[in-house]
């Protein structure tokens, strides 16, 4: 176990069980958090990032899904086995989480200022005219223009980049110590998810606060993130910091990621963008050995017979490969 | 400031409605109707020209009186006034109609809210029980009602619409509830801490108080109409007690004869349904926050 780790997801282990057979969404995923720390989760759609968000808040819809296996330590104590009760009074106060669908992750029928200061009332005691003024307070913080009167607007009354504000608004009203960010970006224009994803790092760094970033947005990643954890067919496949997972790509599947993304380099000819080829397994029927294989453009035979472990390659850098 | 900012940080609901409305022409209208209708009844014993229940002397020759001079509606069998029975009846139907309403929105409502939020095993009770009560017919349920409770009366009116009616208000919002439900912005208000009540009561609720305004315009006119079929039965209010529903049963024997008999209470009873038809229109085009400036 990883020392002064504010969060520590241990072996965690996230089936649904569907008509068709048991889904492994997440399965065995160790990644840690610390304090004031940027974690990145990458990977395509379906690799289990949201699963792993969700199970870290113990928000995944049973039925059909539960968690199977593992521990989730926070600041001490093991999330999985909190009362539900005192599990509530941390969700939304120690850690939040933003959604990716600004436009209607707000309730349509209050006010923005309403609903910020909803959720402080709920979380503290205090008079509703105190949780207004900090709630006026907060959305000046995610810098709204002027707050004092956008507070009385209704969601429908504002852009899509003015509502994920009022998003973070709510989830960083009460001071959290980690912020899970889940394709807070994706939904919105290229030129405001930048002004967001400054906002985020700006108000990480004046809170202290630990943000687990999740995209598969790689440009977001090389901006932000100290860390990134590179997940395929709900497993970590990659784990590095930023620099090393940039600069020097262990897993075949990272190495696709970045040749998939368009490079702007003076002088160089554009190449052609490389995609990964095939489609992402179903995760019903998957292969015995590493995930990856039927649409590794490195696979050799060994890649077959068993899944191989992620072990450290150099210092702070683990794969999920034999080649690495 | 200080002003706007009670009024913004007020109870959520009443948040609701604030904010400036858009005045439809619905909303006037429907008011307009009502408010007439409401006042006819509210005044009906200064407005009424006889006494409803008074038979004049020398019955004879006052007896199923066709419209006239001093008796704009003309007059019943025993020769009462109809205009004044009218007014009298008013205060009854829409009596019933209103507290039915009342009574039955917030059992819907519940009823509505846990089925659609709990789903699963809550929801199949729930939604069958209001399934058999939809199912069988409320006429029957009447004549039984009636003949437990020995007398039917004002009472045994209001007791059998209430058995029956709440179905409508506990579907319809379990519709709405059912697709709120998944709304992202419930999951964002979960993984912020929010727990049941506070779902249920403080988000789903509200984002449901339209439909329910709505609903309740619509009930209070579907009230009325049951109403007057229980009276037309002889199963609603009993003499000397008037509603619109005991005037077309009395009428009803000479309709071909005597239409005016049915005819002027018929068109009270159109004419509020209508109103309430109005204005729940107009109220459902205007409570969209969407369309608030």
């Amino acid at each position: 176990m990883r020392n002064g780790s504010l969060l520590t997801v241990q072996d965690l282990r996230t089936h649904f069980f569907t008509g068709e057979g048991v889904v492994r969404a997440v399965d065995g995923v160790t990644l840690s958090v610390r304090p004031g720390e940027t974690l990145g989760l990458v990977g395509e759609s379906g690799c289990g990032k949201t699963v792993t968000a969700l199970s870290i808040l113990r928000l995944v819809p049973d039925p059909p899904g539960r968690i199977v296996g593992g521990t989730i330590c926070f600041d001490g104590r093991d999330l999985l086995r909190l009362p539900e009760e005192e599990m509530r009074s941390i969700r939304g106060c120690a850690i939040s989480m933003i959604f990716q669908e600004p436009m209607t992750s707000l309730n349509p029928v209050f006010t923005v200022g309403e609903q910020v200061a909803e959720g402080i009332r709920h979380h503290q005691k205090v008079s509703r005219r105190e949780a207004w003024d900090r709630a006026v307070e907060v959305l000046r913080r995610v810098k709204i223009p002027d707050p004092a009167r956008r507070a009385y607007e209704y969601p429908h009354q504002l852009s899509g980049g003015l509502r994920q504000r009022v998003m973070i608004a709510m989830a960083l009203a009460l001071g959290p110590r980690l912020l899970i960010a889940d394709e807070p970006t994706t939904a919105l224009d290229v030129t405001i998810q930048a002004q967001i994803i400054e906002l985020l790092t700006g108000l990480q760094e004046e809170m202290q606060m630990a943000v687990i970033l999740i995209t598969h947005d790689l440009g977001v990643i090389a901006e932000t993130a100290d860390r990134v954890v590179v997940m395929y067919a709900g497993r970590v496949v990659e784990e590095a910091s930023a620099e090393q997972l940039f600069e020097t790509p262990l897993h075949p599947y990272t190495q696709g990621l970045l040749e998939s993304l368009p490079k702007l380099e003076a002088g160089k000819r554009h190449r052609r963008l490389t995609a990964i080829p095939g489609l992402i397994p179903n995760l019903l029927d998957l292969p015995t050995g590493c995930k990856f294989a039927p649409r590794c453009p490195k696979v050799v035979g060994d890649c077959w017979p068993t899944e191989p472990d992620l072990r450290e390659v150099r210092p702070g850098h683990w794969a999920r490969c034999i080649l690495a | 400031m200080s002003e706007g900012a009670r009024r913004g940080t007020g109870r959520s609901v009443r948040g609701f409605f604030s904010g400036k409305w858009q005045w439809s022409l619905g909303i006037v209208l429907g008011s307009l109707i009502l408010l007439f209708s409401g006042v006819m009844a509210l005044l009906s014993t200064l407005l009424a020209p006889y006494d409803p229940t008074r038979i004049p002397e020398g019955l004879q020759g006052f007896s199923l009186l066709p419209p006239r001079g001093d008796h704009w509606f003309g007059t019943d069998l025993l020769g009462r006034d109809l205009l004044s029975r009218v007014l009298y009846g008013a205060r009854i139907s829409l009596l019933i109609g209103i507290v039915v309403e009342l009574v039955v929105t917030p059992i819907g409502v519940i009823i509505g809210l846990f089925a659609g939020y709990f789903g699963g095993r809550m929801d199949s009770v729930l939604m069958r029980t209001t399934d058999a009560v939809m199912a069988f017919p409320a006429l029957v349920l009447a004549i039984a009602l009636t003949a437990v409770l020995e007398q039917p009366g004002l009472l045994s009116v209001i007791i059998v619409l209430t058995a029956v009616r709440w179905t409508t208000v506990a579907r319809l919002v379990r519709g709405q509830v059912l697709s709120l439900r998944e709304a992202e912005h419930i999951a964002a208000i979960v993984a912020l801490g929010a727990g049941k009540g506070r779902i249920i009561f403080r988000h789903l609720l509200p984002n449901c108080l339209a439909l329910i305004l709505v609903a309740m315009t619509f009930g209070v006119a579907s009230n009325i109409l049951s109403e007057a079929g229980l009276g037309f039965l002889g199963l609603g209010v009993q003499p000397p007690m008037v509603s619109w529903g005991s005037l077309l049963a009395e009428g009803a024997v000479y309709l071909t004869v005597k239409p005016w008999l049915c005819v002027f209470p018929g068109l009270a009873i159109t004419c509020t349904v209508l109103g309430f038809h109005v204005l729940g229109d107009g109220l459902r085009d205007v409570l969209d926050p969407r369309l608030r400036s």
